[in-house]
């Protein structure tokens, strides 16, 4: 028992949860007010959109592709969501269907021309601005109102004077988390996009079409991309061109805090959103620490640098 | 006298980097007739004086792309800004200290150098996510050093970087000489052919006894002490540093890399390309404000054009 | 012998060509229901092209494909030589690493979907596993990717056999017992035999000739892209089959023992390596203008062992000690050699390129100078060196990756098994060439394959598992002694 808890295969599947407890742990010394539904709902509420987003990174991970232009995506589909969906519902879920098959046509192009991912992502990160900017060129807009409802919900069950359910992000990541999950880990074609990460040729030989699978999971992106757009404005209200820039370190950095590799097809759904709550509560933990809004960038970049090395560190001991 | 011109000609159009300097052309030419010949030349002398800066990353990132696959230095932007800021501040306006400045560019870019090789060699972090995170810590550095930084860069400078002679941009035309300098290096020191040879097959060139390790190093290095000298350069040219006069050599250094025919698959590189698709990028904004184009088509058009010429490209050949 | 009762499949006059080398030269070839094929030939035959043709993972560019009485040529692709019944196990395994051993069958099995799938695909395989295998230890929710290299070998077999909706007709096995034990080995080929008793067909391709004249039926024999022989399995015996490949060994062997026998011991000690995955165990050592085999079946420690002398040389270890300078000589061209974008004079200066720099410039006239001398002496094919190397056969890029290592400073040159897919007029032109070579003081350290190679050794070494097993002299030198080490048992074990 204490060999398997040492074994570098439990210490890699158990990074990401622990690095979410040791820094929950963190936040509550520093900050024991915060030991409360309204501050958990507080310090989780931006989790949802950045979950989706990092799940969006994560397809395109599986297949060995990276996606730089996500953060300048969800910021698209946040202004549209703002605008178009609340004055022309109709033509708002229109674009954003448009939106999600641009995605999947990047899938076929990168595939029917053999492109690395990160200079054609890299070019649409300016088309997607540039689109938001058309859209919305000033900040403003409006969230639909049910788009706001729906993010606002707060199930409360009192039991002895405690809330017994746990804030809704909580409840919305599990979902994501159990969704994706069972999509891509448990069903039966899920396990041909993983494969098709692990080992492209042969699941070229076993007769699958890689065509459809980069498709599928270009068009995943694009989907959980919208979602996360739509979810952020469900918590500001209103959006902009530039309002999820940093989307894209984010959804990077969760997939790997979350135990995803860069190329391989091994990821974990479940790992993402650990990995995604991790970055948010990182995000309030450096406020409370008092650290100059400066440093939260590079914090960031620190926390992410901080776990790959550890990981090395993890892997290093195994090889020896 | 007709049959050696076609075969001239025919030659030139085997030549990779011919179409970004036809593009050039095409567009100028476009803009000059939309505004009836007006500012033609003035054009020419702007767009010298910025792809200038454009040229001088462009072949550090040029560098990094030709040794292989994976290969690209994300950290350029932060860089700049860092650079900047702290020649900007150490300067302070003084003649003087100029030499001061230029080795605190070269040590800047040393410094980022090594640290993103570490990150690569070390932790074993894909150079893609290594120069990503060590961005965000750079940036954070040149945000807490440089805020509220208004220091005139001094007047030297100031007038070396704004010089013209005939309207021709005296930077310009040592950076012409820079390009035919890395062009030697390229294909004629031992360490231009390591370059290129791990590009085409890193393993194979271990095989054959160069020294891949010291050579990746030295390139990572030599981008980011570019970087650093086109901070110095930049702050001087705008009249100070600012901490996002980076941000748009991000796309730009690959861009002109890629349009400029050298191959994303790594081991093929193109100098004279680069220069060609410096100007072309510059020109074509150029154009598309005087047509009267807002912010946003600006940014679509930037993006899908580096999307289409990448699907002209194309990626890796597959071997046989 | 069980006659054929209807052909599953047949090839006629089927060609393949890369670049300049011709796979396949006009093949015939007709597979009955209820037999095993034999199929032999040296590396480069075409025995591999051939098999990927039949499993559709390959467009032959001329030729016709029929199957149960159809001409299926233009549609011939994975999926439907699976409908057909056709499947095949490739030589670099083809299983997801990331994936489970339950999952990876799932991905062979487009049927194998919907509720309770997992369930269904982890009893098929294990199922089959225990049939072939009996006492695997391998279980259903293994990561692949954790498993030995013969336990995945093992998966990959075992779910080739396995049978959903699709028919099993015709299973192709490419040098299957390569990573397995004898004992598993065994297993495998009794378990072909049991099925060729249910009238069902399996293609062997193999280096071991014992396993072709032991279980199969007939034995279709290649060279060059064409096959040479075809005849049941009980009218060859070892002697004919070797000379059906067409082997040199006579001529060769003459040649060989014409070099002067150097006593071993004589001259300085160069390299003195221990193989890193045992401790204790047998080491190797090579003497100046030594030729020192290193012999075994492929994979089993040979590469790596040239591998650790190559870090040796610029890095000294413990247990690894390198006395000059080292150049390696690829076998694998594509993924070990070649610069495919680079002229061929550049592809054999590289290594040199050291000593062609003057000032901080490399010397135009001097490249020019060492491409063209080794244009000569090794008699490379080509109008200018300085045209792409692909426009070179694969003989002739060989050639010049031994001009890279032969013109380099180095002493000591590793070759990793460079001869796979060399014609023989080539070999023998390379062969007359290391051996000058070594009598000028260089020391070779020679991993091949073939058994004919050894023969130009000094000294030969037999791995299995990683481990050096035994060391003959070239007097002592029989293929037998050294079959024999390849496959002896583990005794302790």
């Amino acid at each position: 028992m204490r060999n398997y808890l040492l074994s570098p295969k439990f210490l890699r599947s158990a990074l990401p949860g622990a690095s979410l407890v040791i820094l929950l742990m963190a936040i509550f010394y520093t900050q024991p007010r915060a030991m409360s539904y309204f501050g958990l709902n507080l310090m989780l509420q931006y989790t949802v959109p950045i979950a989706l987003a990092t799940i969006a990174q994560m397809f395109i991970l599986t297949v060995n592709d990276l996606d730089l232009s996500i953060g300048p995506f969800v910021g698209l589909t946040a202004c549209i969501g703002a605008t178009l969906l609340n004055t022309d519902p109709v033509f708002g879920v229109l674009a954003l269907l448009a939106c999600i098959a641009v995605y999947a046509g990047l899938g076929a192009l990168i595939h029917w021309r053999n492109l690395p991912s990160i200079v054609v992502t890299l070019g649409m990160s300016f088309v997607w601005l540039g689109v938001a900017v058309l859209i919305l060129p000033t900040p403003g807009g409006t969230a639909p109102a049910w788009i706001k409802a729906v993010m606002g919900f707060k199930p409360t069950l009192q039991l002895f004077g405690y809330n017994v359910i746990p804030p809704f992000p909580i409840i919305a990541a599990a979902v994501i988390a159990v969704v994706v999950h069972i999509g891509l880990m448990r069903s039966s074609y899920g396990v041909v996009l993983r494969g098709a990460g692990g080992n492209p040729r042969a699941i070229a030989r076993a007769g699958w079409s890689m065509l459809k699978i980069k498709v599928t999971m270009f068009a995943l992106a694009g989907l959980f991309g919208v979602l996360a757009g739509l979810s952020l404005i469900g918590l500001t209200s209103a959006a902009d061109a530039h309002i999820a820039d940093r989307y894209t370190l984010y959804s990077i950095a969760g997939v790997i805090l979350g135990g995803g590799e860069f190329v391989g097809g091994r990821v974990s759904p479940t790992g993402a959103v650990i990995g995604a709550m991790t970055l948010t509560l990182a995000g309030s933990f450096l406020i409370f620490l008092r650290i100059s809004p400066d440093w939260q960038v590079g914090a960031q970049g620190a926390i992410l640098i901080l776990v790959l090395a550890l990981r090395a560190l993890i892997n290093w001991r195994e090889a020896r | 006298m007709n049959g050696g011109l076609a075969a001239t000609l025919k030659k030139l159009g085997e030549k990779p980097w011919i179409w970004s300097y036809v593009g050039t052309i095409l567009v100028w030419l476009a803009t000059v007739s939309f505004t009836m010949g007006q500012g033609g030349a003035s054009i020419i002398t702007a767009a010298l004086s910025f792809a200038t800066f454009t040229v001088i990353v462009g072949i550090g990132q040029m560098f990094v792309i030709t040794a292989g696959p994976g290969n690209v230095d994300l950290s350029i932007p932060a860089t700049i800004a860092l650079s900047g800021a702290i020649c900007m501040k150490v300067m302070d306006g003084s003649n003087a200290m100029l030499p001061v400045g230029m080795l605190i560019a070269l040590g800047t870019g040393l410094a980022v150098g090594t640290f993103n090789y570490m990150l690569i060699r070390v932790l074993r972090i894909p150079p893609i996510i290594a120069t990503l995170s060590a961005s965000f810590l750079i940036l954070s550095t040149a945000i807490a050093y440089g805020r509220g930084l208004k220091i005139k860069p001094p007047p030297l400078l100031a007038e070396f970087t704004t010089m013209k002679v005939m309207g021709v941009p005296l930077l310009a035309v040592f950076i012409v000489g820079f390009a035919v300098l890395a062009s030697i290096v390229l294909n004629r020191t031992l360490y231009g052919r390591s370059v290129l040879a791990i590009g085409q097959n890193m393993r194979a060139a271990w095989l054959a006894g160069i020294n891949v390790e010291r050579t990746r190093y030295a390139t990572y290095t030599l981008s980011a002490v570019l970087a650093g000298f086109c901070g110095l350069l930049l702050a001087g040219f705008s009249g100070g540093a600012s901490l996002d006069m980076g941000s748009e050599y991000l796309l730009a250094s690959i861009a002109v890399v890629v349009i400029g025919g050298t191959s994303v698959a790594g081991g093929k590189s193109n100098i004279p390309g680069i220069w060609g698709a410096s100007l072309f990028m510059f020109l074509l904004v150029t154009m598309l404000n005087t047509f009267g184009a807002s912010a946003g088509i600006r940014l679509i058009m930037t993006g899908l054009i580096i999307v289409a010429v990448i699907t002209i490209a194309g990626g890796d050949k597959p071997q046989r | 012998m069980q006659t054929a009762n209807g052909k599953i499949v047949s090839l006629e006059g089927v060609a393949k060509s890369f670049g300049a080398v011709r796979a396949l030269a006009g093949v015939d070839l007709a597979v009955g229901a209820g037999e095993c094929l034999g199929r032999v030939g040296h590396n480069g035959a075409g025995k591999s092209t051939l098999m990927h043709a039949l499993a559709g993972t390959l467009v032959p560019d001329e030729g016709k494909i029929v199957a149960s009485g159809e001409d299926r040529t233009a549609s011939y692709n994975v999926t439907l030589a699976h409908q057909l019944g056709i499947r095949c196990v490739f030589q670099e395994l083809s299983l997801c690493p990331n994936l489970t051993v339950a999952e990876n069958a799932r991905i062979f099995h487009p049927n194998l979907k919907g509720w309770g799938w997992r369930r269904r695909a982890g009893s098929m395989i294990i199922g089959k596993l225990d049939e072939i295998f009996p006492g695997h230890g391998i279980a259903d929710d293994d990561v692949v990717g954790d498993l030995s290299i013969g336990k995945r070998q093992m998966v990959e077999i075992a779910r080739a056999f396995t049978v959903t909706d699709e028919p099993l007709h015709l299973v192709i096995l490419d040098e299957p017992t390569s990573s397995l034990d004898s004992v598993t080995a065994g297993q495998l080929l009794n378990f072909v035999r049991k099925l060729v008793t249910e009238n069902r067909s399996c293609i062997l391709i193999s280096h071991l000739l014992g396993e072709i004249l032991d279980y199969c039926d007939r034995v279709v024999v290649m060279r060059d892209g064409e096959v040479v022989a075809e005849r049941p399995a009980g009218d060859f015996d070892r002697d004919s089959l070797v000379a059906a490949m067409g082997d040199v060994t006579d001529e060769q062997k003459i040649e060989a023992h014409e070099r002067i026998e150097k006593k071993r011991g004589e001259m300085p000690v160069v390299i003195r390596a221990r193989p890193q995955t045992s401790d204790g165990a047998q080491e190797l050592v090579a003497h100046k203008g030594e030729i020192v085999g290193l012999a075994g079946l492929a994979g089993h420690g040979q590469t790596r062992m040239l591998l650790q002398i190559y870090a040796a040389a610029a890095k000294r270890t413990t247990d690894t000690e390198v006395d000059g300078p080292v150049a390696l000589v690829a076998g694998d061209r594509q993924t070990d050699g070649i610069f495919h974008l680079w002229s061929i004079g550049e592809n054999v200066n590289v290594r040199s390129l050291r000593n062609m720099v003057r000032g901080l410039l490399i010397e135009p006239a001097r490249e020019d100078a060492l491409a063209n001398e080794w244009k000569d002496r090794i008699k490379i094919k080509t109008p200018n060196m300085a045209n792409n190397i692909l426009s070179l056969s694969g003989g002739n890029q060989q050639k010049a990756l031994f001009a890279r290592a032969l013109g380099s400073d180095a002493e000591i040159v590793l070759m990793d098994d460079p001869m796979r897919g060399v014609d023989v007029g080539t070999k023998l032109e390379v062969y007359d060439l290391i051996r000058q070579e070594a009598e000028g003081g260089r020391t070779f350290l020679w991993y091949t394959t073939e058994m004919d190679e050894l023969s130009n050794c000094d000294h030969i070494y037999v791995f299995r598992n990683g481990r050096i097993v035994a060391e003959l002299s070239r007097n002592e030198l029989t293929e037998e002694k050294v079959l024999q080490s390849s496959f002896e048992e583990a005794a302790a074990s």
